[in-house]
C-alpha cells in the first residue's frame, strides 16, 4: 500500500498522463481513420499538413477552436450546452479503471499502470457508458430540429437495446474470471494451455461467441458504421449533432473516438488477455512489454473499426433492431448457458 | 461516523418530495417520475437499515425494488403511449372520461 | 469527518434535485433532475459500502429506466406542463397531510434510531455475497420477479403496439 501523499501525487500524475495520452490517441485515431479509409477508397487522405499529413489533427483542433460557435435560435439552451459536455465527460471517465500494463517501480514505490482498481471496475464502465446515452439523446432533443430529434430517438433506442447484448456478452467473461475487477480479469488470463495457446478468455474461456456479440454491440454503442443510424448522413443530415458547430461539435467527435478507444481497451482486457504476452529480455524490457502488447492489441481493434467502416454499408433501422433483439440477444443467452455448463464441468 | 437517522431523514425528504410531486403535478409523465423518486427514497432507507443492522438482505431488497420499478416503468410508459394515442394529451385532468 | 462531509454534499445535491423536479414545468427537466438524484444516491450507497447496489442503481435506474422516460418524452414531444386547477381535495388535504405524515415518520425514526451511527463503508455489499444471498436465500422471490418482468414485457408490447390495420380486402 502507498502512503496518502504519494498516492495523491501518483494519482494526479497518472490522471494527467492518461488524459493527455487519450486525447492524443483520439486525435491520431481520427488521422488514422481518414488515412486508412482514404486508401481503401483509392484516395490519399490527409497529406498536406506535415509529413503524411501527421499534423492534420493539430490543424483540425485549431480550426475547431477558432470557428464561430453558433447557437441556433429556438434551441433549449441549458441542455443544448450541457449535452456535448455530458457526452465527453462520460467518454473520458470510463478510461479511469482500465489497466494499461503491469505495475512499475518508480523511486522505490510500486505504481500500478491504472488510475484506480475497483472491485466493480467493469460495472463502473457499464454505468458510465449508460449515462453517456443522455449526451446524444439530449443533443437531439434540445436542438429543436426534426433531424436531430430523429437522431436522438434512434440513438437512445439503439443504445439501450444493444447495452443488453453488451452486458450479457460480458457475463460469460465474468463467469470464467470470477471477478468484476479488471486487474484480476487480466491476471486470470495469464499462462498457456496445451503448451502454446495463450489462456485468453476468447480461447480458454470459449468466449469467441461472446466476443462476436461484444464486437457488434460495441459498434452499435459507439454509433459506428454499420450501426451509425443516429447520424446517418444520407437521411438525417448529421443526426443528433446537425445543429452543433465548432467546439461543441468537436466534443461529440472526441467523445465518439474516446468511446471507441475505451471499447477497444475493454475488449483487449476481457477477451484478449490485456497486457499478457511472452516476456523476455532485460528487466526494463519486461516492464515495458505488457504495455506494448496492450497497445498493439488495442490498435488491432481500432484498425478493425476503420476497416469495417470502409467495407460495410449501413443497416436499415428495422434491420438494426431485429438484429439486436432477434439474433444477438438469444445468441448471448445461449452463450451464457453454454459458458456456465463449461465452467461447471471444469470445476 | 454518520448517524443512521441522517440517512433516514434524507430518504424521508426524497419520499415526501415524491408524494408532493405526485399530488401537484398534472403531467402524467412527471407524476410517473415522482413515483420513481418515492421508490428511490425507500431504497435509501433499505440500504441504511442494512448498514445499521449489518444484514445484507436490505441491499438484496433494493434489487427487487429496482426490478419491480423497471417493470412498472415499462408497463406504465406503454399505458401513457396508449393514452396519448387516443386522447392526444398528457394532462391527467383531461383524461377523466371512461369512454371517448 | 470525511464521511459526514461527503454525506452532506451529496445529500444536498439529492434534495436540490428533488426540489428542482417539483419546480420545473417541463417533463424532461424533471426527468433529468431525477437522474441527478439517482446518481447522488448511488454515491450515498457507496458511502454505506453498498458498491454493487450503487453500480446497479446507475446502470439500471439512471441508465435504462430514465433513458426510457426521456425516450417517451421525446417520442410524444411532451411540451411544457399545462396549469390546470387540479383537484381541490388534493390541495387542501394532501399537502398538510404529507407534511404531517413526513414529520411523524421522521419523529418516530429519530426517536427510535437516534444514537445508532454507521461508519464509512459500514456493510460492504460485494457482488459475490449479494449473489450468494440472491441465488440461495432469495431464490423464490428472484424467480417470481423474473416472471413478473416477463409479464411486464409482454404487457408493454401489447399496450404500446398499434392496433392492427384492418385488411380492406377482407372487409369488402
Amino acid at each position: 500500500m502507498l502512503s496518502l501523499p504519494i498516492f495523491l501525487v501518483a494519482s494526479v500524475v497518472k490522471i494527467v498522463l492518461v488524459i493527455f495520452i487519450l486525447l492524443t490517441a483520439v486525435a491520431y485515431t481520427v488521422w488514422l481513420e481518414r488515412k486508412v479509409v482514404g486508401h481503401m477508397q483509392n484516395r490519399w487522405g490527409p497529406s498536406r499538413v506535415g509529413p503524411f499529413g501527421l499534423l492534420q489533427p493539430l490543424a483540425d483542433g485549431v480550426k475547431f477552436l477558432l470557428k464561430e460557435d453558433l447557437t441556433p435560435p429556438h434551441v433549449y439552451r441549458p441542455l443544448f450546452i450541457a449535452a456535448p459536455m455530458i457526452a465527453v465527460i462520460c467518454a473520458l471517465t470510463s478510461i479511469s479503471v482500465i489497466p494499461f500494463g503491469t505495475a512499475i517501480p518508480v523511486a522505490g514505490h510500486i505504481i500500478p499502470l491504472q488510475i484506480t482498481d475497483l472491485n466493480i471496475g467493469l460495472l463502473v464502465i457499464l454505468g458510465v457508458t449508460s449515462i453517456g446515452v443522455y449526451g446524444v439523446a439530449l443533443a437531439g432533443w434540445s436542438s429543436n430540429s426534426k433531424y436531430s430529434l430523429l437522431g436522438g430517438l434512434r440513438a437512445s433506442a439503439q443504445m439501450v437495446s444493444y447495452e443488453i447484448c453488451l452486458g450479457l456478452s460480458l457475463v460469460g467473461v465474468l463467469i470464467v474470471s470470477g471477478s468484476f475487477s479488471l486487474q484480476q480479469i487480466v491476471e486470470s488470463q495469464r499462462g498457456y494451455f496445451w503448451g502454446f495457446i495463450p489462456k485468453w478468455n476468447i480461447f480458454y474461456g470459449c468466449q469467441f461467441v461472446a466476443f462476436f456479440i461484444y464486437l457488434m454491440a460495441a459498434y452499435a454503442e459507439t454509433n459506428r458504421i454499420p450501426f451509425d443510424l443516429p447520424e446517418a448522413e444520407t437521411e438525417l443530415v448529421a443526426g443528433y449533432h446537425t445543429e452543433y458547430s465548432a467546439m461543441k461539435f468537436a466534443m461529440f467527435f472526441m467523445a465518439e473516438y474516446a468511446n471507441m478507444i475505451t471499447v477497444a481497451c475493454l475488449a483487449t482486457i476481457l477477451f484478449l488477455g490485456g497486457g499478457n504476452g511472452p516476456l523476455f529480455g532485460p528487466p526494463l524490457l519486461r516492464l515495458i512489454l505488457p504495455t506494448f502488447y496492450f497497445v498493439a492489441k488495442v490498435f488491432v481493434f481500432l484498425f478493425t473499426y476503420i476497416w469495417v467502416r470502409g467495407t460495410l454499408p449501413r443497416f436499415r433501422y428495422d434491420q438494426l433492431m431485429a438484429f439486436g433483439w432477434k439474433f444477438l440477444f438469444p445468441l448471448a443467452i445461449a452463450n451464457l448457458v453454454v459458458t456456465a455448463l463449461v465452467v461447471a464441468y471444469r470445476s | 461516523m454518520v448517524p443512521v437517522s441522517y440517512y433516514l431523514i434524507l430518504s424521508g425528504i426524497l419520499f415526501s418530495c415524491g408524494v408532493i410531486g405526485f399530488l401537484i403535478k398534472r403531467n402524467i409523465i412527471t407524476i410517473f417520475i415522482s413515483i420513481e423518486l418515492m421508490l428511490n427514497g425507500v431504497n435509501l432507507s433499505f440500504v441504511a437499515f442494512a448498514a445499521q443492522w449489518q444484514h445484507l438482505s436490505g441491499q438484496v431488497f433494493v434489487f427487487f425494488v429496482m426490478v419491480v420499478a423497471a417493470a412498472e416503468a415499462t408497463v406504465g410508459l406503454a399505458i401513457i403511449i396508449a393514452v396519448f394515442r387516443t386522447r392526444e394529451t398528457l394532462n391527467v385532468d383531461h383524461v377523466n372520461l371512461l369512454k371517448l | 469527518m470525511l464521511h459526514l462531509v461527503l454525506f452532506l454534499v451529496f445529500g444536498a445535491i439529492c434534495v436540490a434535485g428533488a426540489i428542482n423536479l417539483l419546480v420545473q414545468s417541463h417533463p424532461i427537466s424533471s426527468a433529468l433532475s431525477l437522474v441527478v438524484v439517482m446518481a447522488s444516491l448511488a454515491v450515498e450507497y457507496l458511502l454505506l459500502g453498498a458498491e454493487f447496489v450503487a453500480a446497479v442503481q446507475v446502470i439500471v435506474y439512471a441508465g435504462a429506466v430514465m433513458v426510457l422516460f426521456v425516450f417517451v418524452i421525446m417520442l410524444l414531444n411532451a411540451g411544457v406542463e399545462e396549469r390546470t386547477k387540479g383537484s381541490r381535495v388534493a390541495l387542501i388535504l394532501g399537502i398538510p397531510g404529507v407534511l404531517a405524515g413526513g414529520l411523524l415518520v421522521a419523529w418516530v425514526l429519530i426517536e427510535r434510531t437516534g444514537t445508532a451511527t454507521v461508519g464509512l463503508g459500514a456493510l460492504p455489499g460485494f457482488p459475490k455475497t449479494i449473489g450468494n444471498l440472491l441465488f440461495h436465500d432469495f431464490l423464490l422471490p428472484f424467480e417470481v420477479t423474473s416472471v413478473l418482468v416477463l409479464i411486464a414485457i409482454m404487457g408493454a408490447v401489447v399496450l404500446a403496439s398499434r392496433p392492427e390495420p384492418k385488411n380492406p380486402e377482407k372487409e369488402s
